[in-house]
């Protein structure tokens, strides 16, 4: 093995350095090597140590074979926590989902190939509702679903940048991560200002996080909002949208997360954004859900109080178009007795998976939806085209009442 | 004559030069099975990147790319070495797992090197040899 040349400005411990010129082997050493060319891409000055990982690159659908080859061919064991995205079925039920026999051994075998490496197989992009251990305020974290990304961020307060599959991998393997991004204050700035002149609820966060993630894309914006605070699955359903029509992986609430990392009132945006009910009911009519033939929830996955409303929602009916319900196996096994109750009325609730990576959707002509991120997403990941309504909305389209 | 560059992935290797002003996504411009470039669009169409020096300005598109790289690699349909005037985190990355040289920050100009030329890339050293362009 040649002896790897130092890297531009990077500094490296004696023990990374030893890691970088393949001391403990030739996996570490390709993990390393991804940790600093990363680093000198983006200007890192080191490495920082994580808390947790959350890996990208999952679902079959999306890496294929040649994802699979990479990750079956790894030697090695992770030594932070470290969990999974949402793969392209559920692991148990892919069957009544109508995934074929070819896609679910693949997926199988992806999945087979974490768990070799010591990854926990969870997989989901709500890993802060299963597990208070990944991650607390001050944190730094390598995750990679961008709306968790945009939870741990915002929500949180913890620190990480959007990790593709293998930098996650390389990350959950050396423990570590290049200091660059969101782990840095000076990138955790307010950018752009949005005042909401509305009272908010449910789905109406879904609806914001779109229009606001067109217009800010990468920036970080700073709301104020009036009234009524929102809940954590409303901040979930606005930094997921926001995160999947723009590519916004911080926000903050005013009075509600965590705040900037400078005194109050030091920081200026060049920027000011108004969205009022106007423009959040605009968005419902241009996505409307008529036509639907199936309504799906859960994205992201639905916490333990979600599960409770459907629940109550669905109570003593039945369903008279397909509606899927998305979790993580650990929220479902919590609640097996909402589970139970959903699945009288007809609904189904998946685990492991979502509308947007599970080539199941491809079956449908239009799916409703109560996410903001599920309305990006669908039309071009899923191949179905996407309406947007509230979560009763949904419901009763499902029950076959509109 | 040899060209300073900055190392991305290890290693040293030599071949014929592959030269592109055009960014690729290794995910829809290459197919995996032949190591093609399969987009009509793009300056190479029509040519493979087999055990070439692919000298292209960096990369683009889906992450996946990584993986293709990989998957170009272990069929042995991979360049032997890349030159990006720039690396992003997709080739980047799909280099080093599959333990293809590549380097960056190269003068522009080498993106007027005609192709077939014989290039050597020493990332360790943080070296480009052009041979016969002294």
């Amino acid at each position: 093995m040649p002896k790897n040349q130092k890297p531009l400005a990077m500094y490296l411990s004696r023990e990374e350095e030893g890691i970088y010129q393949g001391e403990k082997g030739e996996t570490l050493r390709r993990m390393m090597e991804i940790l600093v060319a990363l680093g000198d891409i983006y200007g890192a000055e080191k490495l920082v140590p994580v808390r947790s990982v959350q890996i990208a690159g999952v679902s079959y659908k999306n890496i294929g074979e040649a994802g699979l080859e990479w990750i079956s061919d790894l030697q090695g064991r992770v030594v932070v926590p470290s969990i999974l995205n949402p793969a392209g079925m559920d692991l148990c039920r892919w069957k009544e989902m109508g995934i074929s026999e070819d896609f679910a051994r693949k997926q199988q075998e992806t999945i087979e190939a974490y768990r070799r490496l010591g990854v926990t197989i969870d997989c989901t992009c709500t890993p802060y509702q299963i597990y208070d251990s990944l991650a607390s305020q001050g944190d730094h974290l390598a995750w990679s679903e961008s709306s968790a990304v945009s939870y741990a961020n915002s929500v949180i307060g913890a620190r990480t940048n959007r990790e593709g599959g293998p930098s996650a991998l390389a990350a959950a393997l050396v423990g570590k991560t290049a200091l660059y991004g969101y782990h840095l204050d000076e990138n955790r700035l307010p950018t752009s200002l949005v005042e909401v002149e509305a009272e908010l609820r449910g789905s109406d966060y879904g609806a914001l996080g779109f229009l606001v993630g067109r217009i800010v894309k990468d920036g970080v914006p700073f709301f104020r909002m009036p009234g009524r605070q929102p809940a954590p699955d409303e901040l979930k359903a606005l930094g997921a949208a926001m995160a999947a029509s723009g590519s916004v992986a911080l926000y903050y609430v005013e009075n509600v997360t965590p705040v900037p990392p400078v005194p109050p009132g030091s920081w200026q945006t060049e920027e000011k954004i108004c969205i009022g009910r106007k423009e959040i009911d605009e968005v419902y009519s241009k996505y409307s859900g008529s036509g639907a033939d199936v309504v799906a929830l859960g994205c992201p996955h639905c916490s333990g109080q979600e599960l409770e409303a459907i629940a109550r929602l669905l109570a003593g009916q039945k369903v008279q178009k397909e509606l899927w319900v998305c979790t993580a196996r650990k929220i479902a096994e919590e609640h097996a007795d909402l589970v139970a109750a959903i699945e009288m009325s007809g609904a189904r609730v998946f685990c492991d998976t979502c509308m947007v990576v599970s080539p199941a959707t491809e079956s449908f002509d239009k799916m409703m939806v109560n996410s903001g991120k599920a309305l990006v997403y669908l039309p071009g990941l899923g191949g179905v085209a996407a309406g947007l309504g509230s979560l009763e909305e949904c419901i009763d389209v499902a029950l076959g009442r509109r | 004559m040899e060209i300073k560059c900055h190392k991305v992935a290890s290693g040293r290797a030599s071949g014929p030069a592959l030269v592109t002003k055009d960014a690729i996504s290794f995910l829809g411009n290459v197919d995996p099975e032949t190591g093609m470039v399969v987009d009509p669009a793009h300056e190479l169409f029509g040519q493979c990147i087999a055990g070439k020096v692919l000298v292209f300005p960096g990369g683009k598109g889906s992450t996946v790319g990584s993986y293709v790289i990989y998957q170009l690699k272990k069929r042995d349909l991979a360049p032997v070495a890349m030159i990006n005037i720039r690396s992003e985190p997709i080739v980047a990355v799909g280099a080093i797992i599959s333990g293809i040289p590549l380097v960056d920050r190269v003068a522009e100009k080498v993106l007027r090197l005609k192709s077939g030329t014989l290039i050597e890339v020493d990332a360790d050293r943080g070296l480009v040899r052009i041979f016969g362009a002294d």
